[in-house]
C-alpha cells in the first residue's frame, strides 16, 4: 500500500482525468460522441467498482450484479411513471431496494461455496429479469421510458443539463472510488480480503465469515444501485435488458479487462470496453466476434488485466 | 379447472422438462467428470437447431436433417474441446465462466453471421404435424409427444451407457476417482474430449427437437440455459439421477404455473389482482423453489457421492 | 476429572463405513501438553477437527472450561480461547507475515465491522503482530509475502496466527509436519516455552518432540483411546507396544 508511482497508478490518474475533461475536450476535437461514451464508461465503471469489491476482493463470483443496478433504475423509473422526481424520496428508496435485494440474494447464496454460487447468484438475478418481463404497467418486453429526470431541488445541479449531469456521474465515480479504497483497506476491509485467500484459516483464528461476505455483498449491491440510479437518469430509459444475466456477464468481462482485485482497474476496464466496442463496431457490424475470443485470450493469457499488463511481473505484489 | 386442458398442460410440463433434461445431463456430466462450469451449453443448444434448420432444408426432410445434424454436432462439440476448453480444465471456475462467455459472444455473433438476425423456422413433415387421441378423450400435438419419447429414450440410452458400458465405467472411474482412472491408464485427455462431444451433442440435439416448435434464433439459448442451470443446482451437480428429477420438476412447475396460478390465486385475491400478479409470479416460480430447495439442502436433492461441502 | 479444561465425551465420527473416532474420551488438565499419538488414519486429525468445529460429530459432547461447547460453530469456539493449527500450513499466501498475524490479532480484538480507518496503519494491530513475530523468531521475515516464506518459516507463521487470538487451549495439529530436524528441534524448545500458560493437546509423529514435551500422552488406533498416561507409562504400555510401536 506504498504511495509508489506506478504505470498502472499513471494511466489510471490519466483516464480518471479524461473523464473530468471530456464535457469540454470532445467538442474541441470534433468528437461530441465521447461525451455520451464516457459517461457510459463512468456508471459502469461505478458498477464494476462495486462488483470488484466482492469478486476481486472477496473472490465471490456473483454472476447476477447487474440485478442490483436494474432494480434501482427501475425504481426511479417507477416513480417517474407515477409523477415522483424529487430525487431526496426517488434516489435513497432506490438504493434502499437495491441494499435489499442484496441482502435477500446474498443470505441466500453465501450459504453455498463455488459452483454452486455462481450459478445460484445467475439464477437469482434472472427472477427479476422475469419480473420486469411480465409488469405491464411498466412495459414489459419493450421497457420503460423515463419522461422526467430526478430533480435534486437546488437549481443549479439541474440534470437535464447534459454538463451537469456528466459531472454529477464523475462526482459519484470520485466518490465510489474514495469509498472503495477506505473500505479496503479497513479492518472490514481485511477480512473480506482474507477471506478471498483462506477462508477456513479465517475460521480459525476466529471470524464468522458469513455476516462479513455478507455485508460486503450488501455495499456492493447498494453501490450498484448508485449506477443505477445514474443509468435511469442518463439513458431515461430501463428494460429488462438492464437486467438479463449478459449484463452481468459484461461486467465481470469489464473488471478482468481493467484487472481484478485492483482499485483503479475496474474503471480503466469500462473506459477501454466501451471505446473498443465504440471502434470496433465502426470496423464490422459483428464486432462480438472479435469481443468473445479477446475475452477469452485475456482469461488465458493476462489474468491482470491492464493494470497487470502494465505493472509488468509486479502483478503478484 | 378444465380436465382435458390440465392433462394437456401436464404432458407440455413433461415435455420441456425432457428437453431441460438433454441440456442439463450434458451440463451435469461435463462438471461432474471435468469439474468445468460451461456457459456455452446454450450457445451449443441454438447452434443445434440452426444446424437442424439448415440440414432439414438441404435435404428436404426433417428427420434426414437430423441424421446428419446429430454427427456434426457431436464433432463441432470435439473440434470446441480441442481448440478452446481444453486449455481451462486446470483453471478455477471464473476463468471457467469467463471464457465460456466469451464462448457465447462469438458464438451469437457467428450464428449472426452465418444465418442472419432473423429465426429460421423449421416445418414439420405431414405425418408429425397433427395431434394424436390418448385415452380418456385427450387431443395432443404428435410431436410434443414424439419429444417426451425421444427425451425418455435418451435418458435411457444415458442410463445404459453409464452404468453398462465401458465408456461408462470409464465416465465412473474418472467421476469418482481421477488419479486412479489415470493410474489404470485411461486416457483422459480422450474421455474429456468424448464427454465435451456427448454433451454438446445431447445439448444440440435439445435444440434441434425444439426448433420445429419455437424456430431457430439467437437468445433461444439464454433462456434454457438458466433453466438448465437451476436444474442442475436443484438436482445436484453431477447427479444424472437428480438432473432427470429436477428437469421434470422445473419443466411441470414452469409450465402448470404459467398456466393455472393466475386461476388458483383467484381462489383466494380479487380477480384482477390474481390477473396482475400470476403472470409475474409464474415466472418466478422455479427460481423461488430453487432458492427454497437450497435453503434447506445447499447441495441439492441428489448430490453426489463424495462431493465436498 | 476435576482439573479438566477440556473434557472430549465419547465423541465419535464416521464417514459411511469408516470409523474415524469411535467413542473417544479424554481430559486435558489446565497447564498441560496432553499428546495424543497413533498410526496414520486413528483418527487423529478427525479428532482435532471435531474439538475445533470445522466437522460435526455423531454423537460425543466436547466440554471447554465447564461449558457444553458442541453445538458451537468453529468461529465461537475460537472466540472462548480453543484454537487450532493446521496440519496442513493454512495461512494467507497473499498477505505479508506481518499482516497474517495483525488479522488474527483484530480477530481477537472483536468484531471486524470497521469500514474506515486504515488497518495498515494501525498501531494497535501492527505493534503487537510484530511483537508475536519476534517471539517466533519471524521479526526479520516481516513484510515478505506469506506464500514465499520458506516451509519452516510458515509453520512459524502458523503457530503464531494461533497465538495471536490468545487461546487457552492450543490444538496443533503436527507442527513439526514437513519440518528438518534443527527446525524440528527450534520448534519444540519454542513450545516448551509456552508450557503452563497454555494448555496444548498435541498431535505429532515426532516421538522425540512428544515424549520431551508431554506431561501425558494418549495413544489413539482406530478411532479408540486405547491408553493414556505418563510417557515413561506409556513407553512401557504392553498394548501399545503392539498396537503402535511395533513390538511383536
Amino acid at each position: 500500500m506504498s504511495a509508489t508511482i506506478t504505470l498502472a497508478r499513471i494511466v489510471a490518474a490519466l483516464v480518471l482525468a479524461l473523464c473530468g475533461v471530456m464535457p469540454y475536450l470532445a467538442p474541441a476535437v470534433g468528437e461530441p460522441f465521447l461525451i455520451g461514451l464516457f459517461a457510459r464508461s463512468m456508471i459502469w465503471g461505478i458498477a464494476a467498482l462495486s462488483l470488484n469489491l466482492i469478486l476481486g476482493y472477496g473472490g465471490m463470483v456473483s454472476f447476477g450484479h447487474a440485478v442490483y443496478l436494474g432494480v434501482a433504475s427501475y425504481t426511479i423509473g417507477i416513480f417517474a411513471f407515477h409523477g415522483v422526481t424529487d430525487a431526496w424520496i426517488q434516489w435513497p428508496v432506490a438504493l434502499g431496494i437495491s441494499a435489499f435485494v442484496a441482502f435477500i440474494f446474498g443470505a441466500i447464496s453465501l450459504r453455498t461455496r463455488g459452483v454452486y454460487f455462481i450459478m445460484i447468484t445467475l439464477a437469482l438475478s434472472q427472477m427479476f429479469y422475469y419480473l420486469a418481463r411480465s409488469a405491464e404497467m411498466y412495459g414489459s418486453d419493450d421497457g420503460l421510458t423515463i419522461s422526467r429526470r430526478s430533480d435534486l431541488g437546488i437549481s443549479w445541479l439541474n440534470l437535464n443539463n447534459r454538463v451537469t449531469l456528466y459531472y454529477v456521474i464523475f462526482v459519484c465515480l470520485l466518490l465510489s472510488l474514495f469509498i472503495l479504497w477506505r473500505i479496503v483497506n479497513s479492518r472490514f476491509g481485511m477480512v473480506i480480503r482474507g477471506i478471498k485467500s483462506n477462508e477456513t484459516r479465517m475460521e480459525g483464528i476466529g471470524i464468522a465469515t458469513y455476516r462479513y461476505k455478507l455485508a460486503a455483498f450488501v455495499i456492493a449491491g447498494t453501490m450498484c444501485g448508485l449506477a443505477g440510479i445514474l443509468e435511469a437518469n442518463f439513458e431515461k430509459f430501463v428494460s429488462p435488458d438492464t437486467l438479463n444475466w449478459p449484463r452481468s456477464g459484461e461486467m465481470i468481462f469489464m473488471i478482468v479487462l481493467g484487472g481484478m482485485g485492483s482499485l483503479f482497474g475496474p474503471v480503466i476496464g469500462a473506459v477501454v470496453y466501451w471505446l473498443l466496442q465504440d471502434v470496433l463496431s465502426d470496423i464490422t457490424e459483428y464486432w462480438q466476434i472479435i469481443f468473445g475470443p479477446l475475452l477469452i485470450l485475456i482469461v488465458l493469457f493476462a489474468r491482470g488485466g491492464i493494470v497487470g499488463v502494465l505493472n509488468g511481473k509486479r502483478r503478484d505484489a | 379447472m378444465n380436465y382435458a386442458l390440465f392433462a394437456e398442460q401436464f404432458l407440455n410440463g413433461i415435455q420441456l422438462g425432457m428437453v431441460l433434461f438433454l441440456l442439463a445431463a450434458g451440463l451435469t456430466l461435463i462438471f461432474g467428470i471435468m469439474d468445468l462450469v460451461n456457459l456455452a451449453h446454450g450457445s451449443l443448444y441454438m447452434l443445434g437447431a440452426y444446424y437442424a434448420a439448415t440440414f432439414t432444408e438441404m435435404t428436404g426432410s426433417f428427420v434426414l436433417g437430423l441424421v446428419i445434424a446429430v454427427p456434426v454436432m457431436i464433432l463441432s462439440g470435439i473440434v470446441l474441446e480441442i481448440v478452446a476448453i481444453r486449455t481451462l480444465y486446470r483453471r478455477d471456475h471464473l476463468d471457467h465462466v469467463l471464457a465460456t462467455f466469451g464462448l457465447i459472444l462469438f458464438f451469437r455473433e457467428l450464428v449472426r453471421i452465418f444465418w442472419g438476425s432473423a429465426g429460421r423456422s423449421i416445418p414439420l413433415p405431414d405425418y408429425l404435424s397433427g395431434a394424436v387421441a390418448l385415452p380418456l378423450g385427450i387431443d395432443y400435438p404428435v410431436y410434443r409427444l414424439l419429444i417426451i419419447v425421444l427425451g425418455l429414450a435418451v435418458a435411457l440410452g444415458l442410463y445404459l451407457l453409464v452404468q453398462r458400458t465401458r465408456i461408462g465405467m470409464l465416465i465412473r472411474a474418472g467421476a469418482s476417482n481421477r488419479e486412479m482412472a489415470g493410474a489404470l491408464g485411461v486416457n483422459i485427455p480422450l474421455l474429456y474430449t468424448l464427454i465435451f462431444g456427448i454433451g454438446a451433442g445431447l445439448a444440440g440435439f435439445s435444440g434441434m427437437i425444439i426448433a420445429p416448435l419455437t424456430a431457430a434464433n439467437i437468445g433461444m439459448g439464454d433462456t434454457v440455459l438458466i433453466q438448465a442451470l437451476v436444474v442442475i443446482v436443484i438436482g445436484g451437480i453431477g447427479s444424472i439421477r437428480g438432473a432427470f428429477v429436477s428437469s421434470l420438476l422445473i419443466g411441470l412447475i414452469d409450465t402448470l404455473g404459467r398456466s393455472f396460478l393466475d386461476d388458483l390465486m383467484a381462489l383466494f385475491l380479487p380477480v384482477n389482482a390474481a390477473e396482475a400478479a400470476g403472470p409475474a409470479l409464474s415466472s418466478m416460480l422455479i427460481y423461488i423453489l430453487m432458492a427454497a430447495i437450497l435453503f434447506f439442502r445447499p447441495q441439492g436433492l441428489f448430490p453426489p457421492k463424495g462431493a465436498k461441502a | 476429572m476435576p482439573n479438566a479444561l477440556l473434557t472430549i465425551d465419547n465423541l465419535r465420527k464416521t464417514f459411511g463405513a469408516l470409523i474415524a473416532t469411535d467413542g473417544v474420551s479424554l481430559g486435558v488438565e489446565t497447564g498441560e501438553i496432553h499428546a495424543i499419538i497413533g498410526p496414520n488414519g486413528a483418527g487423529k486429525t478427525t479428532l482435532i477437527h471435531q474439538l475445533a468445529g470445522m466437522m460435526g460429530s455423531d454423537s460425543g459432547r466436547v466440554i471447554f472450561e465447564g461449558h457444553d461447547i458442541s453445538a458451537l460453530a468453529a468461529p465461537a469456539r475460537v472466540r472462548r480461547g480453543l484454537v487450532r493449527s493446521f496440519q496442513i500450513t493454512s495461512i494467507l499466501k497473499d498477505f505479508t507475515a506481518l499482516d497474517n498475524v495483525a488479522l488474527a490479532i483484530q480477530a481477537e480484538q472483536g468484531h471486524s465491522f470497521r469500514f474506515w480507518g486504515n488497518a495498515y496503519a494501525d498501531r494497535n494491530l501492527r505493534d503487537p503482530a510484530l511483537a508475536l513475530l519476534e517471539e517466533v523468531g519471524l521479526g526479520a521475515r516481516a513484510h515478505v509475502r506469506a506464500g514465499v516464506l520458506a516451509h519452516g518459516e510458515q509453520r512459524q507463521l502458523e503457530i503464531a496466527m494461533a497465538l495471536a487470538t490468545r487461546p487457552k487451549m492450543l490444538l496443533l495439529d503436527e507442527p513439526m509436519a514437513g519440518m528438518g530436524a534443527e527446525e524440528s528441534a527450534r520448534m519444540t524448545a519454542y513450545l516448551a516455552s509456552l508450557k503452563g500458560r497454555i494448555t496444548m493437546l498435541l498431535i505429532e509423529h515426532d516421538m522425540d518432540a512428544v515424549f520431551a514435551l508431554a506431561d501425558r500422552i494418549t495413544v489413539l488406533v482406530y478411532g479408540r483411546a486405547i491408553a493414556t498416561g505418563t510417557p515413561d507409562v506409556i513407553r512401557a504400555d504392553a498394548e501399545v507396544r503392539r498396537a503402535y510401536l511395533g513390538d511383536a
